[in-house]
Order: C-alpha cells, then structure tokens, then sequence
C-alpha cells in the first residue's frame, strides 16, 4: 500500500535531491573543516608536520574544490532538480541518467581531492583538476544540461519559471568555462600529468576567464536561481518584480563574462584588457543589485518574519551580504584600489563574504525549507537553526574584518617608504604583521564550521524524524486495513 | 508582421532561451581573449628568453605540484615599491613558455618572478627544508622529502614532448634544431633538444650540484635550478628604461 504524501514518489523524483542534498551537508563539513585547518596552518605553520600530504600548497585546492564543487555544486544540483520539476509540474526525464549525475559529481570531486594531495594538479585556481577528472567532469555536465533542458522541455506550464533561466545560464557557462580552461596536453595516456594548451599572457587571460566567471556562474547565477525559488516560498510572496529579474537575468549573464581581466591588473596582459575588464566591473554593480533588491524586497510587507523565522533570516542575510560584496568587488576592480588590494588578503576576505556571507547562507536557508519538505516533516529543532544562523553571522563577521585589516596593512606596508626613499619594510615584517590577523580568521571560520556541524546535526535528526512520522503512518494504515 | 518584441516568447521556448543565453555569455571571452593570440604587441620583441632546460623544467613542474603559486606570485608590476624589491617589472615575453602561466594571485610570501641568483643554492636548500631556520618569522611549510627524493628522470623526453606539441620550441627533429641553433644559439639549442633530455639532466644536476649532494640527483637539485633561473633571462641593461612601456 503506497502512501501518497508531499513528496510523492510517483510524481517527481526527489530521491535525487535526497542524496545531494545530504552530501550537500557532508561536503560542507569536509571543505569547511579543511579551510579551517589550512587557515591555522597559515597562523601555527607547524601545522603543516612536514609531510607533503598535510602541506598548504596541496591542501589548498582541497578546500576550495570540496566547499565549491562538493557544497556549492550538491546544493546546486538538489535544488535545481528540486525546482525544475516544482515549476515545471514534471518528473526529471531519466532516473538513471540523475542517478549518474550524482555518482559521477560525487567521484569527481573525491579524487580531485586525493589527487591534490598526492601531488596532481593543473595548478589552475579552482580548475586543479587534471585532465582524467576534467573529462569526468565534461560528461556529467553534458548529461546535467540533457536532463535539464529534456524536463523543461517536459513542461506542463507553457512559461519557464525565472529560477530556471539561472540554472541554466549556469549550466551552459560552467560548459563554456570548464571545456576552455582545461584544454591540456598530457604528457602520456597513462599519467595523470599534463601541460596547458595556452602559456603566460594567454593563459592567465583564459584561467581568469574562467576563475572569475567560476563566482559569477557557478557561486552567482545558479545561486540566484536558488534565490528565485526558495525566497519567495519561504516568504509566501511573489517575487518583488518580474521586470527587474528579466534585466537582472541579461544584464547580468552578459557583463559578467567580460570581468576576469581584474584579476590581471597591472600585470604583463595588455592594458586594453583589463581597462576593459574594470569599466565591465563597474558596470556590473547595477544588475547585481538590481538582483539583491528583488530578492530582499519580496519579503515588504512580511518584514515580521525576520523576527521570528531564522530560515528567512538566513536567506535575507545571505542576499545583505551579496549586495555587500558585489559593492566591494567592482571597488576592488578600480585600478587604483587594485595596486593596493591586489596579491594581499583584502581578495581573500572579499571572497569569503561572497563565499560565505552569499553562497553559504542562501544554501543554509534553503537546504533549511527543503530538506523537511522532502522528507515529509518539519525542522528538529528551531532552536538550533537560531544558533547555527548566529555562528555563522558572527564567523564571517570576524573572518572579514581580520582579512581586511591584514590585506590593507599588507598593501600598507609593502609600499611604505621611509624618510630616504627606501622601502621601510622588509617582506618577512608583513609577515609578522599578519600573525594575529591570521589566528583571527581561523577563529571565524571555527565559528563558521561549528554552524555547519549543527546544522547536519539538526538535519540528521530532521530526516530521522521524517522516517519515524512515515513509518508510524504506515504502521497505522496497515493496522486499518487489517481490521477492515 | 508584429515587431513588437515580448519577452515571453523566450520564456516560453526553451531552445530560444538557451539559444540567446549562449550568444549572450560568449560575447565577453570573444573579445578578451581571442585577439590576445592575433595582436602581435601583446607579447613584447626581447632577446634572451628561451624555454626551460630539461631539470629547469622538471623543478618547474615541483613548483606546481607543491601548490607554490598559491603563495608565491611571479608576476612583478609597474611599481616604484615593487622595483625596489623585485626588480624591472614582469614582461609577457618571459612566461611565453610558460604553459601553464604561475603569475599567482596572492602573495603570503615574496613575488618570485626574479628570485634567480638573489640567493645562493645553499641558501634556498636549507631554507626549503627549514624556512624558519633562514627566516624566523616565515610561515611557510619545510619540505624536507626534496632533499630525500630521487628525481624521476623517466619520463622527462615525453614531457618536453607534450609541451612541444602545445608549442614549445623543444626540437625533435635535425631541421627543429638546426632552427634553435639559429634562435637561440647553440649552448641552448642543446639543451632543447629532446632525443639528448636525459643526458643534459643529469649533465646540468651533476654540474650545477644544486642541492649540494653530490650521491643523487634528488627533486631539490631540480626546483633550485628552476628557481635560480626565474626572471634571469633577459639583460634589462640593454633596454632603455621606457622601453617596453608602449606594450602596456
């Protein structure tokens, strides 16, 4: 006898969304608690035990690999196949080629990891992967954007939802980027090395191409679409404007790919480029906040709601410090601030509270109103939302202030002249200088981490809960059915 | 016929949307990237620039194995500051063999991009097995296993191999080489050449004595020499000093 509840078997297949939602919360421990190790490792050095498989060089893209492609990427694939089959009223096309999807994810990230650590990568930022696990990579995708656009297709409203179009904005992107940015020789069939196709100029344009459009798809625009979906549900309104969100939509999908230059300012890419890449920047800031404003102003006239629901809390702090760092970042892209910024910690700061302040929090909210939806229960406890929301604030809270401090008095002291002209410090004093700034970064991502780990706590017993309230029902209806 | 444009006509047709979506996202990478490889001023027209010897090469790829670029930049700017501690500014032409590029983006510690002869090779082993031995304060890791492991000099002709199919002048062939005696003279051309790789590693380690073990040739003998080669290659004193300003 089928129960036929919320999330009903037949109709659409949540059984997908299951899983990567649940290793959505496993990567995000993994990723997190690695950043935090090397974050000390940067403050206490012996930390790194003079093993090559501890060191920071290695351990790095171990971080951000498991914390973008293993928490971002499995909160993105959850709630993108969670929302196009809600909005399009249809089940995903292909059990198996989802079922594929998540294996293939699941192993790519998994040894892009242990092979980092074993010493392969493409040393490309957040493109570490070598060419074997590229490959991987392009076939999963292609399959992703098959199974995305065939369940669109599938539709049964004749309107494509405003979620979707970021999804898919996302997945087409995240294709162009990774096929690019990965195009390498290897040195044999049989060895994991190889060499890129591009050198110096060209090279850093294309990774920086790629890198810079890594947050502006794959940690943007696919975020957004999650941002499209799960605040206007958690806040039970419509979304503030329809106009605003086709311009937000266009505008930004366009500007942001011309941006990555900024990266390269002041470097031996010609002028021409990266001038380009700043004026894109600025411009930039319209849409983003045209963005952050339709997210934020869909919840006028339901403002309470900050006050007594942490999940929208999440989701509305999320969207604060979105707006917050897309304002820094085109600041950053002016050449001027950029002689300054650039090579110090104020870019790694900038990136957390995108990272953390943006990705994380909306991901938080919204894995926080789907996972009881899918398992058919309400949240464990609230109690402890409100704590991890407070964790979390107060971690990226201390974990930005520390990295701007450190940053502008690098920048500071690395171009300081003293009274004859000479350089007033030496590179090892800047050093020195960013011992408690770097105690203090770990100290916010603890916090951060702490967070997370309640929050798969909280989930764990959520999903149990879920079960227990199904398998009572069950029990009861077989107890009916047997005395009828 | 109706011109009047409504945006649910994409909303309502998948094929058309994704369709527009990639015209509308291709736009950027077109015009930012693919003229770097056709405008001939992008890299600069400067003497002395040749790829990496064989070891060089082999140092270079610890380099990237150990993560060094997420510390270390090589890429020097135009900066009163950044002369006075780095030296002349990084130019296109001296990463052109550079596949991939290790510009880095954050400097936890110094730009290397000219670190060649600023320190001895006895220097830079101890400092690599034991930073803080040379530098109190450093926080960088030690790397100990450089010393204690032996270089794999295996596969070193494939891996000039591959980066001379991406288009570095490795030469396999006489005419590939005879080319290379023409460009670069014939110190280096010898030592581009691929069929002879493994015979010039082991010539330049026992010669340069890098590590400064004599037993072995280990993969600190082969990162010292990539690095006491970086950003040693051009003669700036035969540039005037506005020379390279018009690339910019």
């Amino acid at each position: 006898m089928a129960v036929t509840t919320y999330s009903g078997v037949e109709q659409y297949n949540f059984d997908i969304v299951k899983k990567f939602a649940v290793m959505s919360l496993v990567w995000a421990v993994i990723g997190m608690f690695v950043g935090v190790y090397i974050a000390s490792e940067l403050a206490w050095p012996f930390l790194n035990f003079d093993s090559p498989y501890f060191s920071f060089g290695r351990f790095r893209p171990v971080h951000t690999t498991s914390v973008i492609f293993g928490f971002g990427g499995s909160a993105l694939f959850a709630t993108s196949y969670y929302v196009v089959q809600r909005t399009c009223q249809t089940r995903l096309i292909s059990d198996g080629m989802a079922s594929f999807t998540f294996w293939g994810w699941m192993a790519a990230v998994l040894l892009a990891d242990i092979s980092y650590v074993l010493g392969y990568t493409q040393s490309r930022e957040y493109a570490e992967m070598e060419w074997p696990i590229d490959l991987l990579i392009e076939v999963v995708w292609v399959t992703y954007l098959i199974l995305f656009v065939g369940t669109i297709m599938r539709r049964k409203q004749p309107h494509i939802y405003v979620a979707n179009w970021f999804y898919l904005a996302f997945i087409l992107a995240t294709a162009l980027l990774h096929t690019f940015n990965n195009l390498a020789m290897p040195i044999d069939l049989f060895s994991m090395k190889s060499y890129s196709l591009f050198a110096g100029t060209q090279d850093a344009m294309t990774q920086w191409w790629y890198g810079h459009n890594a947050v502006g798809f794959f940690l943007t625009a696919a975020f957004l679409g999650m941002m499209y979906y799960f605040v206007p549900k958690q806040a039970g309104r419509p979304i503030y404007s329809y106009r605003l969100s086709i311009v937000h939509f266009w505008a930004l999908g366009f500007m942001y790919m011309w941006v990555g230059a900024h990266h390269l300012h002041w470097t031996a890419l010609p002028d021409w480029t990266s001038s380009l890449a700043a004026a894109f920047s600025i411009l930039l800031l319209m849409p983003s906040w045209g963005g952050m404003i339709n997210g934020i102003m869909t919840l006028s006239g339901a403002w309470d709601k900050l006050r007594t629901d942490p999940v929208m809390r999440f989701m509305i702090v999320a969207l604060s410090f979105y707006g917050m760092s897309t304002f820094e970042g085109p600041m950053m892209s002016l050449k001027e601030v950029n002689a300054l910024s650039h090579y110090t910690d104020w870019t790694v700061g900038h990136v957390h509270s995108g990272a953390l302040g943006w990705v994380a929090m909306i991901s938080f909210g919204s894995l926080y109103h789907m996972i009881p939806k899918l398992w058919d229960t309400k949240i464990y406890s609230n109690k402890l939302v409100e704590v991890h929301f407070w964790l979390a604030t107060l971690g990226i809270v201390l974990y930005i202030v520390a990295m701007w401090i450190s940053g502008i008095t690098q920048g500071l002291m690395w171009r300081a002249f003293d009274e004859f002209g000479n350089l007033q410090y030496s590179f090892v004093e800047s050093v020195a200088a960013m011992h408690p700034f770097y105690a203090m970064r770990a100290i916010g991502g603890m916090f951060f981490l702490t967070g997370a780990v309640l929050m798969t706590y909280n989930m764990f017993m959520t999903i149990r809960q879920g079960k227990q309230e199904a398998a009572a029902l069950e029990a009861k209806l077989a107890a009916k059915l047997a005395h009828a | 016929m109706n011109l009047n444009f409504k945006h649910e006509w994409i909303e309502t047709n998948i094929g058309l949307l994704a369709v527009l979506t990639m015209l509308a996202i291709s736009v950027g990478g077109l015009v930012e990237i693919a003229p770097l490889f056709f405008i001939d001023k992008t890299i600069e027209k400067v003497d002395g620039v040749r790829p990496y010897t064989p070891l060089e090469q082999r140092g270079r790829d610890i380099y990237q194995r150990e993560g060094c670029y997420l510390c270390h930049s090589q890429m020097i700017r135009p900066f009163r500051d950044e002369k006075l501690r780095y030296g002349h500014y990084s130019l296109a032409a001296e990463s052109q063999y550079d596949h991939p590029f290790q510009w880095g983006s954050k400097r936890t510690g110094p730009d290397l991009a000219r670190v060649g002869g600023k320190y001895s090779n006895e220097w830079h082993v101890q400092h690599l097995i034991a930073p803080r031995s040379m530098v109190p304060e450093s926080v960088m890791p030690n790397y100990p296993w450089l010393l204690s492991t032996p270089l794999d000099i295996s596969d070193v002709a494939d891996r000039m191999k591959a980066l001379r199919k991406v288009g570095v002048p490795y030469s396999l062939t006489d005419a590939e080489y005879k080319a290379n005696v023409a460009k670069f003279g014939e110190t280096v051309a010898k030592q581009l050449h691929i069929p002879d790789a493994q015979k010039n590693l082991v010539e330049q380690a026992n010669f340069g004595n890098y590590d400064g073990d004599r037993s072995g040739i280990s993969e600190m003998d082969a990162l010292v020499a990539y690095l006491q080669v970086l950003g040693t290659m051009v003669d700036f004193s035969k540039y005037k000093d506005d020379a390279f300003v018009d690339n910019r």
